[in-house]
């Protein structure tokens, strides 16, 4: 009922009755064809140029990032980033395949266990579904691989991902997306723009109001 | 909290507010934190005022197309699992809320920042029929434990001092020691996130506002940068979110524009840190996300906005620019506004929602400079708007008698020139008298109110209309004497040959 209220109330304000096929068909189209806006040229780089202003994005939004040339190195990176911030050589992380085919027992001291997070993890390693130059943005997407609690719940958070799928702007992530899932997205998109932040007390700035008060990247291979 | 509605008493608030020597200190830092930042980050990037022109365009487009795609959101939603509720009033929504939080048994409800959820009284609604509300925004959740309103919309206890903090959480965390040390904002934040891990994690629902609904996908995003927003919609077993009509966004591109201006306009970010797309409950396998997912829309007279003088209004991303910006917000803070939405927005947007007979004061709390509407990544005339309100309230005679009665006197001279003139240049030769050598007076009869705070300039010279007089008879006499001279000259040269 309230549904007829809420939508004949919109109508009489716009005088519009619902059925005008003008309309409808501007609003299909709209949907279906999705038209980008402006995108900002920022982004528009080649690979190189490209991962640096996403290194350098992310630096801004107290983020930090490394570059390793294969899977293979992602274990010792991880090591010695828990080491560098003085936290036991433990780690959850997603069943994603690109995780699985880490050789993580080549790091014989870093304990690793896979699965969502219950909030006593102190870090987590996720893999994202791409970066985005133009913020230093992170983009990960839910799934039975992908536990969005592993984004949220750790101390600090390792991001992972593919020196290739690292973009200029979000349209291009859009599209991927698209093309990867179809209609149907996954319940959770996550953008991730740096570590978790909160100036609620006097304006300071603090890191790790809520979620992880350390995020790093580790990007594999050429960009 | 319910906010009680203080509006009819702004100039009283006003007043107390500027006499607040800890809410004034606090205000101070207003500029420092949002104005620069914003200016940086907007004049970083080439696009931006163009996106702020599509940004508008986009929102022009869905306010004027709202009815389909509210269907072709919610068709979205139901095709993902989710469930649309549409309440026409703020009733509405609360019953909707509270017989979800009923049926799934909930005891306490963790809440992410939410203005309509303010604007509904959800919490005091909850609380009393036995479910906790838990707000888990650090800024909300100070103000909570204070029982007291948000005073800005992104920046809910920027009014508040740290030492004020800590008092509050040394009386509501009893059961921590009381020799701890919370001299730092640092430590603050520390015990608040402990404390609310644990409330994250016991919470049977999960509360969220909406940025924005997106029609193509059947999206609800939110946009936060403590991450709380995040651990409230995942770890609970239902996800209620709650937006009014006015939210919806045709498409992910569409989003993606207004995003680009949101965050830079509101705290001088390139962007936030947590920009969370949901739709719909979790999927088979998933290993965590709730298992519902349900969207309150509310209207609660925003339907009636769209065919009238405030449609514009209804562009509002909630960013806080304007009020940033706004010396009136900056010289008496948000809660002198005396409802939810404190600025040039809610000077606005208050009186379409609460009634111009309770919130006549809003519209007229403005110098029009001019500032809000400048930086609107939206472009919402808000100077405008507000002009409208003031003449409806003068239109049904809610303004006070002297000012209608001043009004009168003035519109009498105004719209006689013959008259105006004389009058104001006797008015002008009077106050020269009164106010002798010194240029200033600090006293003048009727303007009690003026000279009390400051001293009244005394004019000078004459009015505009009589130098421009002036100016012109001395041009005519300039250009006479410079033809005059040119003849003689010409006489002389002919008398030379």
């Amino acid at each position: 009922m309230s549904r007829d209220l809420v939508l004949g109330a919109i109508r009489r304000s716009l005088g519009v009755s619902g059925a005008e096929a003008l309309r409808r068909t501007a609003i299909e189209d709209r949907l279906s064809r999705h038209p980008r806006g402006v995108v900002p040229e920022r982004g528009a780089l080649p690979p190189r140029k490209r991962l640096n202003l996403f290194r350098d994005m992310l630096a801004e939004a107290s983020g930090t990032m490394q570059e390793v040339a294969s899977p293979d190195e992602v274990p010792a990176a991880v090591a010695a980033y828990l080491r560098s911030k003085n936290l036991p050589l433990q780690i959850r992380r997603g069943s994603d395949p690109r995780l699985e085919a880490i050789p993580w027992q080549n790091e014989q001291a870093l304990e690793v266990s896979v699965g969502r997070s219950d909030g006593n993890q102190l870090a987590a390693v996720s893999h994202a579904f791409k970066a985005v130059a133009e913020t230093g943005t992170l983009v990960l997407t839910s799934g039975p691989d992908n536990p969005t609690t592993l984004n949220f719940l750790p101390e600090h958070h390792i991001v992972v991902v593919d020196a290739k799928d690292v973009t200029g702007d979000y349209e291009t992530v859009w599209d991927a997306l698209r093309k990867k899932v179809g209609k149907y997205f996954p319940r959770t998109v996550n953008w991730i723009t740096g570590a978790s932040r909160s100036a609620d007390i006097e304006q300071v700035l603090l890191h790790g109001a809520h979620g992880p008060k350390g995020l790093h990247v580790i990007v594999i291979g050429k960009p | 909290m319910t906010v009680q509605i203080t509006s009819p008493k702004f100039k009283k608030n006003a007043r107390a507010a500027l006499k607040d020597a800890q809410l004034q200190r606090a205000l101070g830092k207003v500029e420092a934190g949002f104005i620069g930042k914003r200016r940086a980050v907007a004049s970083r990037l080439p696009e931006f005022e163009v996106l702020r022109d599509l940004a508008r365009d986009i929102k022009d487009h869905t306010l004027a197309h709202l009815d389909l795609y509210l269907e072709a959101y919610e068709r979205r939603v139901t095709e993902e699992g989710g469930t649309v509720h549409w309440a026409a009033t703020a009733e509405d929504a609360r019953r909707i809320i509270l017989d979800i939080c009923k049926r799934r048994e909930a005891k306490t409800v963790t809440k992410g920042k939410s203005m309509i959820a303010e604007e509904i009284g959800l919490n005091d609604h909850l609380v009393e029929h036995g479910i906790a509300p838990v707000e888990t925004d650090l800024g909300e959740y100070i103000i909570q434990l204070r029982n007291e309103a948000p005073s800005h919309i992104i920046a809910p206890a920027i009014h508040l001092n740290r030492d004020q903090i800590e008092a509050d959480f040394r009386r509501s965390h009893a059961d921590l020691p009381a020799e701890r040390n919370l001299d730092e904002p640092a430590s603050l934040m520390a015990e608040a996130r402990a404390v609310l891990r644990a409330k994250f994690l016991a919470a049977d629902v999960g509360i969220t506002g909406a940025n924005f609904l997106i029609a193509e996908t059947g999206t609800s995003v939110i946009v936060t940068n403590e991450g709380n927003g995040d651990l409230t919609q995942i770890l609970p077993k239902t996800h209620i979110v709650l937006a009014s009509i006015e939210k919806l966004v045709p498409t992910l591109e569409d989003v993606t524009t207004i995003l680009r201006v949101l965050a830079r306009s509101a705290t001088g970010q390139e962007m936030s840190v947590y920009t969370t797309f949901s739709t719909g409950p979790r999927r088979a396998g998933d290993p965590d996300g709730p298992e519902e997912y349900h969207v309150v829309i509310l209207d609660n007279g925003r339907s009636s906005m769209i065919g009238g003088q405030f449609r514009e209004m209804l562009r509002c991303i909630r960013c806080g620019a304007c009020m940033n910006h706004c010396p009136v917000y900056g010289a008496v803070g948000g809660h002198a506004y005396g409802w939810v939405y404190p600025g040039p927005m809610g000077a606005v947007l208050t009186p379409s929602l609460i009634g111009i007979d309770k919130a006549g004061h809003l519209p007229n709390a403005s110098t029009f400079c001019g500032r809000c509407e400048e930086v609107c990544p939206v472009r919402i005339p808000l100077p405008k708007l507000m002009r409208y309100w003031r003449d409806r309230e003068f239109e049904r005679h809610l303004s006070p008698a002297t000012v209608r009665w001043g009004l009168g006197l003035w519109a009498l001279f105004a719209r006689r020139p013959w008259l105006y003139r004389p009058a104001t240049r006797l008015a002008m030769k009077t106050l020269a008298l009164f106010g002798g050598r010194r240029g200033r007076m600090h006293w003048l009869p009727l303007a009690g109110g003026w000279t009390r705070h400051r001293d009244f300039p005394v004019p000078e010279r004459d009015t505009f209309q009589a130098q421009w007089k002036k100016h012109r008879a001395e041009e005519a006499r300039k250009k006479a004497q410079a033809e005059a001279e040119a003849v003689e000259a010409g006489k002389a040269g002919e008398k030379a040959t």
